[in-house]
């Protein structure tokens, strides 16, 4: 059957406005100020006067078709035909009316799902792919995101924190998942395993040469093959080389680990945004349900809870209580590992009298 | 399955199983993924399981979850890429192909041996109305495993299983009713937009418009990867920066104003009265990063907006009192990216104000997003960001590069080091002169 092939209508970007609740529509760009009512409620108030509820709750991320038309159904029941999602998949369903938000509220955690997610919460882990469905996962992501999930539920129902706490997990190196104020992120251990007899053919050599950071990988003539060699003591075990040359295996059921790394923040407010920074690693990979992770994380949001003032996100408190003392009150082993040494690792030395005592 | 099969009333819809398995491939053992069914979370492992009971695709997803319970046992993943596409475009599809071979080489999962992700473009700002969220989920049922992730890193509709046949046909289904591919390789990729005007009283700009154009002038470039990496937009309406750009895009548009944030002093008063002096001195007043906050003695609040920086602190916690002003525009940064090569960068200011009104100002915006594009096009390495390749040459010979002057609102601070070469220095300080005469 020699049809001709259907030409993709490049449309791009859909256009929102045909999607969104009539009344974001009718007050687009005039909105007047919110509150937050409770964990996972926000009213926001527009200029107009018109006012807004929204249910914030979690979700699996990964929606099949049952979960879809279920959310759906509570959507078009108890709300008003309309969803939004937020950038960590949190799944937020709108009303006009406020007698709608308890009955709302309740169909939701009647199916299951946990309202909350606002203000100063731990809202949503933002999570990558994982085993699931990446090329070059160390972990999982999904399954890192349920445990400590579950771990963490009550932090998400409740908003006792000092400010919101946005923790990540990425499975390699990459950190496709981004900043947080907690990150838990694949650091590798041992320097890749090359499978010569693959690399000539699988593998664009100069390209894998060019893309190692620290320029550990030259070409070599392996048992007569052209292979690639990697000076071990030069490698920093980063994993750049294996998405392009998949036979430089860098996972390993054992080698790779787990590091943490607190106080990334993109928001703008109070001090500039800020990178997460290391504060444990060697931590094992340990499915199906990373019990290392989560009392480390527990650890520090505790102490932080504790702690920090009003309003300071994890990189504000740990700037103002200085880095010692995070370490003294988390009780985590400070190293040498702990000292950058990449470039303008000398910015992060403390070129000063300032000590705390 | 439609929701039409859900229990009457059961204590807890997202734990559900349907009594009746319609797939006929007999579920793999899975200690270990049973445990993730445990605990008060949703569990994504429930959601499969579901998917695996289901008549079409039922048994496809029998073996994924025999393959992800491999990979728990060995903790090592078991997918590589390859290539899928459409017809007409050359990225947008994550091809994925089990590399998990028994002894006989043949695949160990055989009916996940092709599990691709079609990455679809969100509405700007991620808003659904339940229909169409039904309608794609009833496509996906119909050309693949059913599953969706709303949505991944970058921001696409990940749809995630589907056999390189029922690749074409649904995104033949979808791209009918106004749905296209992101971007994946080396390419402009899927943009992302906060909330913003839809409903947040802190937006600065039209978000959702911004991303559109944006991105939609770069459709080529998106779906035929030919560019030195990948080039991605972000829009947030305001220094909150919901959308991470600074971080997490090379082009980042922020929301922001020139003339005085307004105050609404009865309100202030109120949220004293209410709060208290010192927990607004504490958690207001002090926590301004460039101590352009007072509160004075008949509390109302006094604010030097020449020194307010706009990082929106004082406006979050004070929503009713405090707003932007109403000279609004947008600052640009330029080269926010995560750790491979260098290291990470945050994005750095490029345009420190842009008025966003009229037809020409999106122009130039656009025009502005072109030229930096050609130009880093032209002088990247292979697989260099926009970071990188600033790094590399410096952000002035890339200021030169795109036709952009100095300005100091690019630095934090002045040069520190005398190794440079300032032979031109009176030509240069001439030019700030004339463009202050303007
Ligand atoms: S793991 Fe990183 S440092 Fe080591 S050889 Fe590969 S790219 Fe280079
Ligand atoms: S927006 Fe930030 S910088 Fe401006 S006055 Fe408020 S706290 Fe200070």
């Amino acid at each position: 059957m020699a049809e001709t092939p259907r030409h993709p209508i490049e449309s791009g970007v859909p256009d929102a406005f045909q999607y969104m609740h009539p009344v974001f529509l009718n007050n687009y760009g005039a909105w007047s100020y919110h509150e937050r009512l409770r964990p996972g409620v926000l009213m926001h108030v527009a200029k107009s006067g018109d006012k807004v509820w929204t249910v914030r709750f979690g979700t699996q991320r990964q929606l099949g078709p049952y979960e879809i038309n279920l959310l759906c159904d509570i959507a078009d029941e108890f709300g008003e035909g309309y969803v939004h999602f937020t950038i960590r998949s949190n799944m937020e369903i709108m009303v006009t009316d406020e007698a709608k938000v308890e009955p709302l509220i309740k169909a939701i955690e009647d199916a299951g799902y946990p309202v909350g997610g606002t203000g100063p919460s731990v809202t949503m882990i933002s999570h990558t792919q994982g085993w699931l469905h990446c090329d070059i996962p160390g972990t999982d992501a999904s399954g890192v995101v349920k445990a400590l999930m579950d771990e963490l539920y009550e932090e998400y129902t409740n908003e006792t924190m000092p400010n919101r706490v946005h923790i990540t997990t990425s499975c390699c190196q990459i950190n496709c998942g981004g900043q947080g104020d907690i990150a838990i992120n694949v650091q590798h251990t041992k320097p890749p395993k090359i499978n010569h007899d693959l690399v000539a053919n699988a593998c664009e050599r100069p390209s894998v040469v060019a893309r190692c950071p620290v320029a550990a990988i030259r070409p070599a003539m392996v048992n007569g093959k052209p292979s690639l060699e990697v000076d071990e003591k030069k490698c920093i075990c980063c994993g750049a080389c294996f998405p392009p040359c998949p036979p430089m295996q860098i996972n390993d059921s054992e080698f790779t680990k787990l590091a943490i790394w607190i106080g990334g923040k993109h928001s703008n407010a109070r001090s500039k945004p800020m990178f997460h920074k290391l504060v444990a690693a060697g931590i094992p990979n340990n499915a199906p349900r990373w019990p290392e992770v989560a009392e480390i994380v527990k650890n520090i949001l505790a102490v932080y809870k504790k702690d920090a003032q009003d309003w300071e996100r994890i990189g504000d408190w740990v700037e103002r209580i200085g880095w010692p003392r995070f370490f003294e009150l988390t009780e985590l082993p400070f190293t040498k590992f702990h000292i950058d040494n990449w470039r303008g690792a000398r910015n992060s030395l403390n070129a000063s009298a300032h000590i705390r005592f | 399955m439609s929701a039409t099969d859900k229990p009457k009333n059961p204590e807890k819809h997202c734990t559900y199983l349907p009594s009746e398995k319609k797939s006929s491939k007999p579920f793999h053992n899975t200690p270990n993924l049973d445990e993730l069914e445990k605990g008060p979370w949703p569990s994504f492992v429930t959601g499969l399981k579901r998917l695996a009971m289901q008549d079409k695709f039922g048994n496809m997803m029998v073996d994924l979850l025999g393959q992800l319970e491999h990979s728990y046992k060995t903790r090592l993943g078991y997918w590589k890429g390859g290539t899928v596409s459409v017809f007409g475009y050359g990225g947008g599809i994550i091809p994925r192909f089990t590399e998990l071979m028994g002894t006989d080489g043949k695949p160990m999962f055989p009916e996940s041996k092709e599990f691709h992700t079609i990455r679809v473009q969100p509405p700007a700002g991620n808003h659904y109305s339940t229909k169409m969220l039904r309608q794609l989920s009833d496509s996906w049922d119909k050309h693949g495993s059913g599953l969706i992730a709303f949505h991944g890193q970058t921001g696409n509709i990940m749809f995630i299983g589907t056999t390189t046949q029922n690749v074409q046909t649904f995104f033949d289904e979808i791209n009918e009713y106004g749905w296209d591919l992101g971007g994946a390789g080396p390419c402009v990729r899927t943009g992302m937009s906060c909330i913003g005007a839809a409903r947040c009283e802190q937006s600065n700009c039209d978000e959702q418009k911004i991303h559109r154009l944006l991105v939609n002038n770069f459709m080529d470039d998106m779906h035929r990867p030919a560019l030195p990496y990948k080039f991605k937009f972000k829009v947030s309406g305001c220094p909150n920066d919901c959308m991470n750009s600074i971080q997490r895009s090379d082009f980042a548009v922020i929301g922001t104003w020139r003339d005085d944030m307004k105050v609404d002093q009865a309100e202030v008063k109120k949220y004293v009265a209410d709060k208290g002096r010192k927990y607004i001195v504490d958690n207001v007043v002090s926590r301004c990063p460039t101590k352009a906050l007072s509160l004075n003695d008949d509390d109302t609040l006094a604010v030097d907006n020449r020194n307010c920086v706009r990082c929106m602190h004082c406006i979050n916690v004070m929503t009713k009192a405090l707003s932007p002003g109403d000279d609004k525009g947008v600052t640009i940064l330029l080269g926010g990216k995560r750790t491979l090569k260098i290291g990470d960068t945050m994005g750095t200011v490029l345009v420190p104000f842009m008025k966003l009104e009229s037809d020409d100002d999106y122009e130039a915006l656009k025009e502005l997003a072109e030229t930096i594009i050609d130009f880093w096009a032209e002088n990247a390495l292979e697989h260099e960001r926009t970071g990188e390749t600033i790094e590399r040459i410096g952000l002035v010979n890339f200021l030169e590069g795109i036709g952009i002057e100095p300005d100091p609102n690019m630095i934090s601070s002045a040069r520190q080091s005398s190794y440079v070469r300032m032979d031109d220095w009176d030509a240069e300080a001439e030019k700030w002169k004339a463009r202050k005469a303007g």
